[in-house]
Formats: structure tokens, sequence, C-alpha cells
């Protein structure tokens, strides 16, 4: 392996715990879980996929054949890491019931789609 | 230097697994909780990827797809479990 080879994976290894280790933080330090959301769903996927890159190019420059897995994880990683981090917040929006007072009127005959529902009476063309 | 950087990221997803575990004990309602365990499964999944690396084997890829799945398949179940009731209907 060449020394440029091997730094630049070593470089790739310590940004993706960087970002792993800064996604956790925010998680235990934010207030509020809809800011605690920023740092996991956005920094943990930046980690994980430099962590996969740079196994990638280590396998790639160590044995010389490009393995096809790290593109499955990742590619699963990110399709899924926005759904799990829409399932939470939904779950928290229709949990929390303190801050749906705080929401501002419509100003509309329906309320808001994501707590009430669609409205009961469908508009008929008059 | 590969060595070295291995070692630096073990230390800091250790400290990152290990606020991850703060949040899932003290976490002030049941999202944040759910949130914590995710966050600790993508971080495992890290530390599995290190550790193929680091043992210079291929075989822990199949582990770590394994454990985004389960993981994934688990934060839904909860979040499906805490705005139903249940899981299937």
């Amino acid at each position: 392996m060449t020394p440029a080879g091997e730094f630049a994976i070593a470089a790739l290894i310590v940004l993706g715990a960087f970002f792993l280790f800064v996604g956790s933080l925010g998680l235990a330090k934010l207030p509020d879980l809809m800011r605690r959301l920023h740092g996991p769903t956005k920094a943990t996927t930046l980690g994980i996929g430099s962590l996969l890159i740079a196994s990638m190019l280590y396998f790639l420059l160590g044995r010389g054949e490009l393995s096809i897995h790290e593109f499955l994880i990742s590619t699963f990683l990110f399709l899924t890491a926005p759904v799990t981090a829409h399932m939470v917040a939904k779950a928290h929006i229709l949990r929390d019931k303190s801050s749906r007072k705080k929401l501002p009127p419509t100003g509309r005959r329906a309320g808001w789609a994501a707590v009430e529902g669609p409205p009961s009476q469908p508009s008929e063309p008059s | 230097m590969i060595a070295l950087a291995s070692a630096i990221a073990l230390i800091a997803i250790a400290a990152a697994m290990l606020m991850n575990l703060y949040r899932l004990l003290v976490g002030p309602d049941v999202p944040t909780r759910v949130l914590a365990l995710d966050t600790l499964v993508i971080n495992a999944i890290a530390l599995v990827v290190l550790a193929g690396i680091l043992y210079d084997t291929a075989i822990y890829f199949e582990a770590a797809l394994l454990f985004a799945m389960v993981g994934f398949l688990t934060t839904v179940a909860y979040c499906k479990y805490m705005l139903r009731g249940n899981v299937m209907e």
C-alpha cells in the first residue's frame, strides 16, 4: 500500500469517528427532542459514510479487489435514516400535548393535518 | 498510521456510545430513548466496520448489514407502538 493511500484511509477513519462523536454529543447536549434529532440523523450518516469509504479503500488498495458490501450498507443506511427520523418526529408531535396548544390557528376550516387529520366533512362543490 | 487512526476512532466511538447510553438512561420521554437506541445501533455498526478494518477480514460486513436492518426495524416498530399501542394491526 502506498503512503498516500494509507494517509487517505487514516484521515477518513478519523473524520468518520469525529462525525460520530459530534452526532452523539448533539444527542446528549441539546435540550429538546426536535433539536436532538439533528445530531444523529445528519452527522452519523456522514460518519458511517466516511468510515465505509475508508473500509472500501482499505480493501481496494490492500487486496486489489473491490468490495460491494459497503455500498449495500451505506445505501441501506442512507435510505432508512430519514425514515426513522420522520417516525420519531411524528411520534413526538402526536404524543406531546403541551406543544399542541402553542400552535397558531391555520385560518382555514381544517386544522393542522399532522395533528387532527383530514377534515371530517369534505368540501362539496356548490 | 492506520492503527493509530483506528485507536483514535475506537476511543471516539466509545465516548459516543457512553453519551448515547446516558441519553438512553436519563432521557425525559420515550421518543428520546428510542432515538438514543437508534444512535447506539449506528455507533455499533461503525464499531463493527472498524473491527473489519482492524482485523483485516471481510466477514464482518454481513454483521454490519444485519445490525443496520434490525436497528431500522426496531426503531420503526417502537414508533408504531408509541403511536398506535400496537405494532401490527
